[in-house]
């Protein structure tokens, strides 16, 4: 079948069930039904803490073939995942299906327990390293399922991702499950990823490296939703814990697109008081922030949020006073974590109420302008920010798409080529993002409007921004670099990735 | 305009390839003190086939060459000059050199069919000889239209400390700026070396335009937006100029020969500096 996007899809495919095609970012919002909770009551007197992770899957009474969750907020420093798959592989469990909102270069042992037969299934928002890698050379039993991090959340509450055991990696956890993310040697901050896993699977374990005395407050995820605590020597190195992409670029190319693309801010007319705002911790994205940062200043604007992973940056912002709360669902730095530590207006939120698409009304709908990376856009301005240039899966979406979506001004910056290749192409070897979503492609040479925001364009009219058309950037890449050959892949999926209603955008095939 | 001329070394093919995108009224290709001796060969090359393929849109083409004092000059000059570039940036510029210089771009501009005297020469005095000769090395060629301040070599030969403040090129300055205004060509400053303190660039390019620079050389991207924004008419310079001319208008439908603007005689040179900021916020696009 064709879905609304062009891509050529199988109406059924093995390991993931029948295919229900992308038919457009907004026409699957309906009434929806959430998924009912199995759990276990526990008695007075019930002791949760357990002696070791084996003990705790044991007591779950793990099973072949059972789904096992896990949060990324430990990111590239997380120890949890490859200690909880190691123990079931010593079980000699078998067709384990891994349910990571991402995967990391740390996440590397995964690959032999996928080699052996252990895991035979994976769930990730976002994937890279040696993991994806063996994903793309077609080494998983069945395709991986990718989501974006609120369709995740939507996935879990409607049960079509059931959750059998959850893992919460907490940086705090008492004796009674009540866990935070802000104290502790492994603090990271906000949990929200881990909230509907935590509220929805079966059995849920706190795996901790710094169990305290109950009651620990703050509680971010509460004694009724954990059903076993489980003490290590560490959940995470703090190392891997800190991104490493929250500076502010020096690069003049990162520069002029970020200035070009906050200039497209101020003349959008969404930059007055009330204005809300997310961008990433790549350092163009913070350098936009920065220059929005001068604008607001200069034209004493306050700002309603900001919202998404949240970096130092935005909580300056936030400390200057242009925006009155932050929303955060990932803290990326130690200034962040400290941050929503102590300011009462810096909100965690889940990743649920963050972008799930089947909820009352998620935050991202609030957003009025969102900041987007590309490896390649194409000239529907659809985005992949799931494969490389080589075809090989290096992401995925995270919030990209529920960003897109939700805000009134989604922008994508991206340098016009990158490692000698155009970025903007015909046709984007994997679709992540649809471009109805997409707004505006903010590069270093010029800016592409999406033809359809015609009020954009419009209020654009008198600009002095250098405003061109989508194919224009195009020539002017190839201008630069040639046309660049057409990947060859094999017939085999090896990856499905989901919009974040649950339809299917695209598949990734294997690399030859 | 020459309000800002940025550096790129042009031994890199990135920083070359995304020269024009960087905002520098001026782009200065390096293959001198930017390239080792032993890719002086390939960065010729580079900046050539750059002169040929890429798209500098409003950019002006400068290439700062090696000396002539040296086989890499020469060598410079034949591969560069054929393919056009708006300037040649020549290094402790004299008077001899320029002549040289000025012979050998004619020969080429001939072989090649340029109209002759197309490609500019802009020295760049660095030494305390240049810094007095210079009237008569402007002078020696009709090419030359714009003269750069070069102060970090220009204190090392005075023996002198190189300050951030700036006090001990004050007379390099004042002597360049009279000399170009003499001869109207362009005084462009020297640059700012400290790449991370934009208040002291600030600082540092108001200084330069006080005195009369009318630009300032670029070692990094990063400067050019600063530059660009001190060399430009200031808004209260434009509203002054336009109010100036509407004045002298009034006064034309008057009759009048001399008139007043807020009480103060506006005579010729008031009224040339009028007209000369406004075509500059025209030339900046201002207006």
């Amino acid at each position: 079948m064709i879905n609304a996007l062009g891509r050529n899809l199988p109406d059924y495919i093995e390991g993931y069930g029948k295919v229900k095609p992308f038919a457009g970012a907004f026409e699957n919002y309906k009434e929806v039904v959430k998924s009912s909770v199995k759990l276990k009551s526990v008695k007075p007197g019930d002791d949760k803490v357990l002696s070791s992770i084996k003990e705790a899957l044991l007591k779950c009474e793990i099973k072949d073939g059972y789904t096992i969750s896990f949060h990324h907020h430990l990111r590239n420093g997380d120890f949890v995942l490859n200690m909880v798959v190691d123990e079931i592989a010593k079980l000699g469990l078998k067709d384990i299906k891994v349910a990571a909102s991402s995967i990391f270069p740390c996440h590397a042992p995964l690959v032999e327990h996928i080699k052996n037969g252990v895991v035979t299934g994976i769930y990730a928002n976002y994937m890279s390293g040696p993991v994806a890698e063996a994903v793309s050379k077609g080494i998983l039993k069945y395709p991986a399922i990718m989501h974006t991090h609120g369709g995740r959340a939507r996935a879990i509450e409607s049960g079509d991702l059931h959750i059998d055991i959850a893992f919460i990696a907490s940086p705090a956890c008492d004796t009674y499950g009540n866990i935070n993310g802000v104290e502790g040697k492994s603090a990271c901050g906000s949990l929200g990823y881990a909230i509907p896993d935590a509220m929805y699977a079966d059995r849920v374990v706190a795996i901790t490296d710094n169990l305290v005395p109950y009651p620990a407050c703050p509680i971010e995820i509460s004694q009724e939703y954990v059903d076993y605590i489980v003490e290590v020597e560490a959940i995470g190195d703090p190392k891997g814990i800190v991104s490493g992409t929250t500076r502010i670029t020096k690069d003049p190319v990162g520069l002029k697109i970020a200035k070009l693309a906050a200039q497209l801010i101020e003349e959008s007319g969404l930059l007055k008081d009330g204005f809300s705002f997310q961008t990433g911790a790549g350092g163009t994205s913070l350098a936009v922030a920065a220059f929005v940062k001068e604008m607001m200043k200069k034209n004493n604007i306050k700002g309603s949020f900001a919202a998404g992973g949240i970096t130092g940056y935005i909580v300056e912002m936030f400390e200057e006073g242009l925006f009155r709360s932050l929303f955060d669902v990932q803290c990326f730095d130690l200034k962040a974590v400290e941050s929503y530590k102590n300011n009462k207006a810096h909100q965690g939120m889940s990743s649920s109420m963050y972008g799930n698409p089947h909820n009352r009304g998620a935050v991202v709908n609030n957003l009025d302008v969102m900041i987007l990376g590309a490896t390649e856009i194409d000239t529907d301005f659809n985005v992949n920010v799931t494969t490389g240039s080589n075809g090989v899966i290096m992401g995925g979406s995270g919030g990209h798409s529920d960003t897109a979506a939700g805000s009134k001004l989604a922008i994508v910056v991206t340098q016009l080529t990158k490692a000698r290749l155009p970025i903007i192409v015909d046709r984007v070897t994997t679709v992540t993002t649809p471009g109805e979503t997409i707004d505006a492609v903010v590069t270093e040479r010029g800016i592409a409007i999406n033809p359809k925001r015609l009020d954009l364009l419009e209020k654009l009219k008198e600009s002095k921004l250098p405003i061109f058309t989508i194919e224009e950037l195009k020539q002017m890449a190839e201008k630069m670099t040639g046309v660049p050959e057409k990947i060859e892949f094999e017939d085999k999926i090896v990856a499905i990735v989901e919009y974040r209603d649950g339809t299917v955008i695209d598949v990734v095939r294997q690399v030859r | 305009m020459r309000r800002s001329m940025l550096f790129i070394p042009g031994n890199n093919p990135s920083m070359v390839q995304n020269s024009p995108i960087l905002g520098a009224d001026s782009i200065i290709l390096d293959l001198e003190d930017a390239v080792s001796i032993d890719e002086k060969d390939a960065a010729r090359h580079l900046v050539r086939n750059a002169l040929l393929s890429l798209d500098f849109g409003d950019a002006e083409k400068v290439v700062r060459i090696n000396s002539i004092a040296t086989e890499l000059g020469y060598d410079d000059i034949d591969c560069i000059a054929r393919v056009k570039p708006d300037a040649i940036l020549v290094p402790k510029a004299s008077e001899d050199a320029i002549e040289e210089i000025d012979e050998l771009l004619s020969t080429i501009e001939r072989e090649e069919g340029f109209k002759l005297g197309s490609i500019k020469i802009i020295p760049l005095i660095e030494t305390a000889f240049g810094l007095e000769d210079v009237f008569n090395i402007v002078k020696s060629s009709k090419r030359v239209k714009a003269v750069l301040l070069g102060a970090e070599d220009l204190t090392a030969d005075m023996e002198i400390k190189r300050t951030k403040e700036g006090e001990e090129i004050f007379y390099a300055r004042s002597r360049i700026v009279s000399v170009c205004k003499a001869l109207k060509v362009d005084a462009i400053d020297t640059p700012f070396t400290d790449v991370n303190d934009f208040d002291g660039l600030l600082k540092d390019c108001e200084k330069a335009k006080l005195i009369g620079m009318t630009g300032k050389a670029a070692i990094n991207p990063r400067q050019v937006d600063i530059i660009n924004e001190v060399f430009s008419p200031s808004l209260d310079d434009l509203k002054w100029a336009t109010r100036v001319i509407e004045a002298y208008e009034e006064a034309q439908r008057e009759g009048k020969g001399v008139f007043s603007l807020d009480g103060k005689m506006v005579d010729a040179p008031i009224l040339a500096r009028a007209k000369n900021v406004i075509e500059k916020a025209k030339a900046v696009g201002l207006i």
